[in-house]
């Protein structure tokens, strides 16, 4: 039955090759669609979590209530006390500290008069060999020009920033700024290279120097603007990130000091809330609606077909088939319609998955001043997910398109069908 | 009843509007500007966790030229600021350059206060700057003022509107609400313990308060001021910074 229905589907293009092809661009559509979300927002997620968030991160309680502002001056006191705490509560964890803070950055000319300024926002990670961050970070491969920092007052540039400060290795240049309780602060760094990490936001104008310098600048002695944690690995686990920080607040719910630490999840900040639940739903949303959409199409094209095989339909109603063999073998043809097109169009969305990948999209021109972190280039991202996210739909959709229109045969009259005969 | 009270209204928008705002403000310029001064201030900056003093030393001449060095605390002794015309240097002892602050880098704040560079660099009159409308009368701050409207006629203004009480009797203004561009209250001043100098007066306490933070604002106190003494030419040079 099979053989003689694929027979069928294969000699009569005009059965097979429109549902194929419709199927086909549906299905591949849904995989691909899947395959960029993922890779967009997932780089979104990554980038949040390395620069800005962590998986999670503890602060002040004032200090999240400013967060936007970034305040140092209510930045964690004791800051050993409460990465020691956090570490002996969390072990499988890193606890890293960070800070980000801003200033003007002044080159001297020969004279040590002014040659160009500009404000700038600095980072500042441990960098020191055995570092976590500095692998996290990708900051050794992150190096276009010099080298990293690996003494005192040496500092990085950003791509962009270096450029537009004109400023050659070597270099001396001056960092102004405000101290954690306000004092005016001044150094003077070296600088050593330029760094890209491929987003605007941070090679345009982020400067980088070690944590310790920070911590002399900023008058930082065992405080802590930030600390960020981050779960084995570098996977981001939204439940394991909850459950955290949900244990972390707890044990800290008695103390009621304004400034004892408080911990924020990923999703948290920088309103990542809304991509993570959107990057969730987004899927099955968009495979209900292809489900529906296809059923619609194919159903269409089933009822146009049918119209094409009417006389068919009579005939074998004529030679005795019952209508719900004929309706039978009409649902197994799309079966393999839409196997075969679900098929083709899985295949042909996750090459386009991986040519986007591979490739990625320069979106850098439509950054501009744009602060949010995320790469100039967009990449997909080819999951597991899209082996079965549009082929189950596609065979669906096209059984259901099949079931609907095929509806029709059960209308057919045989009396009609000797008068249309003739006989 | 009614004619009295329609009497004195009349009487009171005849005097408001007998006074023009244009020689207001020229009063209000000549009363708080001097040829020279030299004043001892003391800056608080009030933080969420603790409060910040800076003590300095500044001279002035004019409108145009200042000269601030900062006296304590010991992390800031040294430090000087040169304000020539619309320029502004800062030296540093600690990494021993001199940093011009320019252009938009002007709007930072100052010692992470609520006043900005651009705040301690009133380099025009406010006639100069401003067309004044009188709004009112009102009390603030214990004394009896006029309020002011000023609408910037300068295209270059830190400030696009100003509505100022200005004490009646000595022209001294007592508060300040300042406006952006856009009609977005930046900040406050607040204006109090009015002293006589030299003749004019002066408010020896004024708190600056950025409305976009929090906090209790900056507090700007003078200890000491005199007032048209004289003061050598080379205070307002660049040399002077290092020395």
């Amino acid at each position: 039955m099979f053989e003689f229905l694929f027979k069928g589907l294969i000699r009569d293009k005009s059965r097979s090759l429109l549902p194929v092809i419709v199927v086909g661009l549906g299905v591949s559509l849904s995989v691909f669609f899947v395959g960029y979300m993922k890779g967009a927002l997932g780089d979104v997620i990554e980038m949040n979590a390395r620069f800005g968030t962590g998986h999670v991160k503890v602060m002040t309680r004032e200090y999240i209530k400013n967060i936007s502002q970034k305040p140092l001056d209510l930045s964690i006191y004791d800051a050993s006390d409460v990465i020691a705490d956090l570490e002996d509560k969390f072990p499988t964890m890193d606890w890293v500290k960070r800070v980000s803070f801003g200033g003007i950055l002044d080159v001297p000319n020969e004279q040590g008069q002014t040659k160009t300024q500009g404000i700038a926002g600095g980072l500042a990670f441990d960098m020191s060999e055995n570092s976590s961050d500095l692998k996290r970070m990708k900051l050794k491969e992150s190096i276009k020009k010099g080298r990293l920092p690996n003494a005192p007052f040496e500092i990085l540039l950003g791509e962009g920033l270096a450029k537009r400060m004109k400023v050659k290795l070597g270099d001396n240049i001056t960092y102004f700024g405000t101290t954690m309780d306000g004092s005016m602060s001044f150094q003077n760094f070296k600088f050593v290279g330029t760094i890209g990490f491929g987003t605007s936001v941070l090679d345009d104008k982020t400067f980088i120097i070690s944590l310790k310098d920070a911590e002399y600048i900023l008058d930082m002695d065992d405080a802590a603007q930030e600390i960020f944690g981050f779960l084995p690995n570098d996977t981001y686990d939204e439940e394991k990130v909850q459950e955290v920080k949900t244990i972390y607040n707890a044990s800290l719910k008695v103390n009621k000091d304004e400034f004892a630490p408080e911990m924020l999840a990923l999703r948290d900040q920088n309103g990542l809330a809304y991509m993570l639940d959107m990057s969730a739903s987004m899927s099955s949303i968009f495979t209900v609606f292809f489900i529906i959409a296809m059923s619609i199409v194919l159903w269409n094209t089933g009822l146009l077909g049918g119209l094409r095989r009417y006389t068919e339909f009579g005939i074998r109603i004529a030679i005795g088939e019952s209508k719900k063999a004929i309706y039978k073998s009409l649902i197994l043809e799309a079966l393999v319609v839409g196997v075969i097109g679900s098929a083709l169009g899985t295949l042909l969305g996750i090459l386009c998955t991986y040519y986007l990948q591979e490739v990625g999209i320069d979106i850098s021109s439509m950054m501009g001043q744009s602060n949010m972190i995320m790469s100039n280039i967009i990449r997909a991202q080819v999951v597991p997910q899209q082996l079965w996210i549009g082929f189950i739909p596609g065979v669906c959709a096209t059984v259901l398109g099949a079931l609907l229109s095929g509806r029709g045969i059960f209308k057919r009259q045989t009396s009609t069908l000797f008068n249309e005969l003739g006989v | 009843m009614k004619k009295l009270l329609s009497l004195v209204f009349a009487l009171i928008t005849s005097t408001i509007y007998a006074q023009d705002p244009v020689a207001m403000l020229k009063k209000i310029d000549d009363n708080m500007y001097s040829a020279t001064k030299i004043s001892t201030a003391k800056m608080i900056v009030h933080g969420k966790r603790k409060d910040k003093e800076i003590v300095s030393k500044g001279y002035s001449r004019g409108t145009t030229d200042s000269f601030t060095e900062y006296l304590s605390p010991a992390r800031e002794k040294g430090t000087k600021m040169l304000k020539l015309d619309d320029k502004l240097w800062i030296y540093s002892p600690s990494s021993d350059r001199t940093i011009q602050i320019s252009g938009h880098m002007l709007r930072q704040s100052v010692n992470g206060s609520d006043m900005s560079y651009e705040d301690m660099m009133q380099e025009r009159k406010l006639v100069d700057m401003y067309a004044p409308t009188i709004l009112g009368e009102e009390e603030m701050n214990g004394e009896l003022c006029y309020i002011l409207e000023l609408e910037a006629i300068v295209d270059d203004p830190a400030y696009q509107k100003i509505k100022m009480w200005v004490d009646k009797e000595h022209y001294v203004p007592m508060r300040q609400d300042l406006f952006a561009k856009s009609g977005q209250m930046l900040k406050t001043i607040n204006m109090e313990d009015i002293r006589p100098v030299n003749g004019k007066y002066y408010p020896f306490k004024m708190n600056y308060k950025d409305v976009l933070k929090d906090g209790k604002g900056t507090d700007f106190i003078i200890i000491e001021m005199e007032d048209n003494v004289p003061i050598s030419d080379n205070v307002f040079n660049k040399a002077n910074l290092k020395k």
